[in-house]
């Protein structure tokens, strides 16, 4: 401090230095040591500190690599059928193989031995863990989508919408989900057959009918959760002052919907989301375990196990392998869900 | 209170009538009809069979026939079971499904509401640990799996249980296990959650501070208020395990409501589909009323409205 401040003699301030300007050394100690954390960051940090949940997101990440990058770098294909090599036990070689090792030949070993059909059963678990991870993540997708809309919709407008909107999802809710799955897998399948054969829509065939008409059912039934969920949020969202503010300025109701109130939701929606998708594989399994769910050539972990029952006795590890995909698929899915609520849902903080 | 269970008999019976209109037309949507199946049928005899079940008529018509006899509670016959109706065929096969699930459910809550309140009780320690791992292991074994591997183990390689039917009651112990695994595990995630959540309340302290034993202040303050998520979670749960399950039904060959219902699918029985759907609906949407109810009757502080 250079000038010294001249005391005012009427001043009633007993030391005036105490009151001169900060300088810039003073000004910087006062500065808040911690940056602001926002909620994204905070949750991430959580989320971070929680080994289960991190342990399962890498499994997820590894399951994903062996379902959708292994499968192409593979030496044998799904539905490749090798001559003199069927049912073989794990690791084993069929003779013709065992011939040509002996040439000097290197042959990729079965590591699950193969099917009935001398398929080599390792990649078809593989891609039937790619079917039912397919599923479960398109399926979600659609729940999120259009659960979160109509949830949103019926929240933001209430009243008589909303009350005619939460009926029919009361009726939907009460229908046994089950048996309209098996119904429609039934009816959809050769309408969506014959849509296949109409240019513009080979995507249905290649993907196979019964896929398509799953995906359908999902969306059709069950984004009455995500529903009534978000719909919960978006009421006591919407009483916000920032909703006041942004229709004063004219805001119309979807930009309010779908910049303002769904994007302060994203928390639950992402939370929802993730558990969604091990009750969609779950169903799936359940579907293909019946007869109802993918086609025949392509394999799911549902239709896997269906096919190793017939030969359980001899064969139990083709039970097995896909029994403990769709364990560990499931396991490790519900407990990233369950980190991710601990770490985004604001009830959760403790 | 009453007028409350009249809106909902109300609603549960739009439900209903929603639920066999789509049914019957999603089901006649379908191609292929319940007799082309069937080999060295004559096409007059096709036509005779489709003139003596009403099926040669406009849909419009069957559809208006059929909700007039619903109406009186008269089902219909069934298509491939010569002479026998649809309401006999269900008073026969639900009590095989309802027997089986009304185990599997009294399984479910002596094992999941204990297991979980012992591990909120004991939070922390290796015991809950325990029950934690295992209860979420559990619930991610869906039900075919857990029943394929019991037969596998128990009955294939161990030799110890029957693996088909229902004939002694040594049969049972593989559907019941299968069947209450997963809303055990499910049970006592529940109520582990909710029992701390009770725990940690006021009136527990306060229970505690007024020198109410342990024992007492468990089963007349925290049981009761931690079981209110496990009773609505009952409900749809009653109303699935009791009307039997369908892979359970086939994978252990149990003659119940589910078996029958997957089988009619199959082979276009159509009275036979429209009967079961309604049934299990009506079903359901009656256990959900009964659940409200009781969830007034355990927390009074709720309100029917």
């Amino acid at each position: 401090m250079d000038t010294k401040m001249k005391k005012n003699f009427l001043s009633m301030q007993l030391n005036v230095d105490d009151f001169a300007p900060a300088s810039v050394e003073e000004k910087e100690s006062l500065v808040i040591m911690r940056e602001s954390v926002s909620f994204w960051k905070d949750g991430m940090r959580r989320f971070r500190r929680n080994k289960i949940a991190m342990s399962a997101l890498i499994v997820v990440i590894i399951i994903m690599i062996f379902c959708f990058i292994v499968p192409f770098f593979y030496p044998y294909k799904y539905e490749q059928q090798i001559k003199g090599a069927e049912r073989l036990r794990i690791m084993e070689y069929s003779e013709g193989e065992l011939e040509r090792m002996a040439a000097g030949e290197k042959i990729f070993p079965h590591f699950l031995g193969t099917d009935q059909n001398g398929r080599d059963y390792a990649i078809r678990v593989m891609v039937g863990s790619r079917v039912s991870m397919t599923v479960g993540l398109v399926a979600s997708a659609l729940i999120l989508l259009i659960g979160s809309i109509y949830g949103a919709v019926a929240g933001y407008f209430g009243g008589k919408v909303d009350m005619v909107m939460m009926r029919i999802v009361d009726i939907l809710y009460t229908i046994p989900d089950i048996l309209v799955i098996i119904l429609l897998a039934q009816v959809l399948e050769y309408p969506l057959m014959s849509l296949g054969k109409t240019p513009g829509f080979g995507w249905i065939r290649s993907l196979g009918p019964n896929m398509v008409s799953m995906f359908i059912v999902f969306a059709l039934l069950y984004w009455v959760g995500m529903a009534r969920i978000v719909r919960g949020q978006i009421m006591v969202l919407k009483q916000n002052e920032y909703v006041t503010a942004a229709r004063a300025m004219g805001a119309s109701n979807k930009q309010i919907i779908t910049r303002h109130l769904i994007t302060n939701c994203i928390g639950t929606l992402i939370v929802t989301t993730t558990l969604q998708i091990p009750s969609s594989i779950f169903t799936e399994s359940f579907l293909s375990f019946l007869g109802l769910g993918v086609q025949a050539p392509t394999p799911s972990l549902g239709s896997l196990a269906s096919n190793a029952l017939n030969g359980l006795q001899t064969f139990p590890e083709k039970l097995f392998a896909p029994a403990f995909m769709i364990f560990v698929i499931i396991l490790s899915f519900n407990l990233l869900g369950d980190g991710l609520r601990d770490a985004f849902d604001p009830k959760m903080k403790r | 209170m009453g007028k409350y269970i009249v809106k909902r008999v109300v609603m549960g019976v739009i439900t209903a009538f929603i639920v066999a209109t789509l049914t019957f037309f999603i089901m006649n949507l379908v191609p292929g009809g319940p007799f082309l199946s069937e080999k060295a049928v004559t096409p007059q005899a096709q036509a005779a069979m489709e003139a003596k079940y009403g099926l040669d008529k406009p849909l419009g018509i069957q559809y208006l026939t059929y909700m007039r006899d619903l109406t009186r509670g008269d089902l219909g016959l069934s298509l491939k079971k010569r002479g026998r109706t649809v309401n006999d065929i269900i008073s026969e096969k639900f009590p095989v499904s309802a027997r089986l699930g009304g185990i599997a459910i009294i399984v479910a809550l002596i094992v999941g509401v204990p297991l979980g309140s012992i591990a909120s009780f004991k939070r922390g320690k290796l015991l809950d640990s325990i029950i934690l791992v295992f209860s979420t292991a559990g619930i991610a074994i869906p039900s075919f799996l857990s029943s394929t591997l019991l037969m596998y183990f128990l009955s294939v390689k161990l030799k110890l249980l029957p693996s088909l039917g229902l004939s002694s009651p040594a049969t049972y112990v593989m559907p019941v296990i299968a069947l209450s695994l997963y809303p055990t595990c499910y049970i006592a995630r529940l109520m582990r959650s909710s029992m701390l959540d009770v725990i940690g309340q006021d009136y527990m302290r306060t229970a505690k501070a007024k020198g109410v034993s342990p024992f007492f202040s468990i089963f007349k303050h925290a049981l009761r208020n931690a079981i209110l998520p496990v009773v609505t979670y009952i409900g749809p749960l009653i109303a699935s395990l009791l009307t039997g399950s369908f892979i359970i039904e086939k994978i252990f060959t149990i003659p119940g409501l589910g078996h029958e219902f997957v089988g009619a699918i199959t082979s276009r029985d159509y009275p036979l589909i429209m009967g079961t759907t309604i049934f299990l609906a009506v079903f359901v949407i009656i256990m959900n009323v009964i659940v409200d109810i009781v969830y007034a009757i355990v927390d009074p502080r709720i309100k029917l409205k």
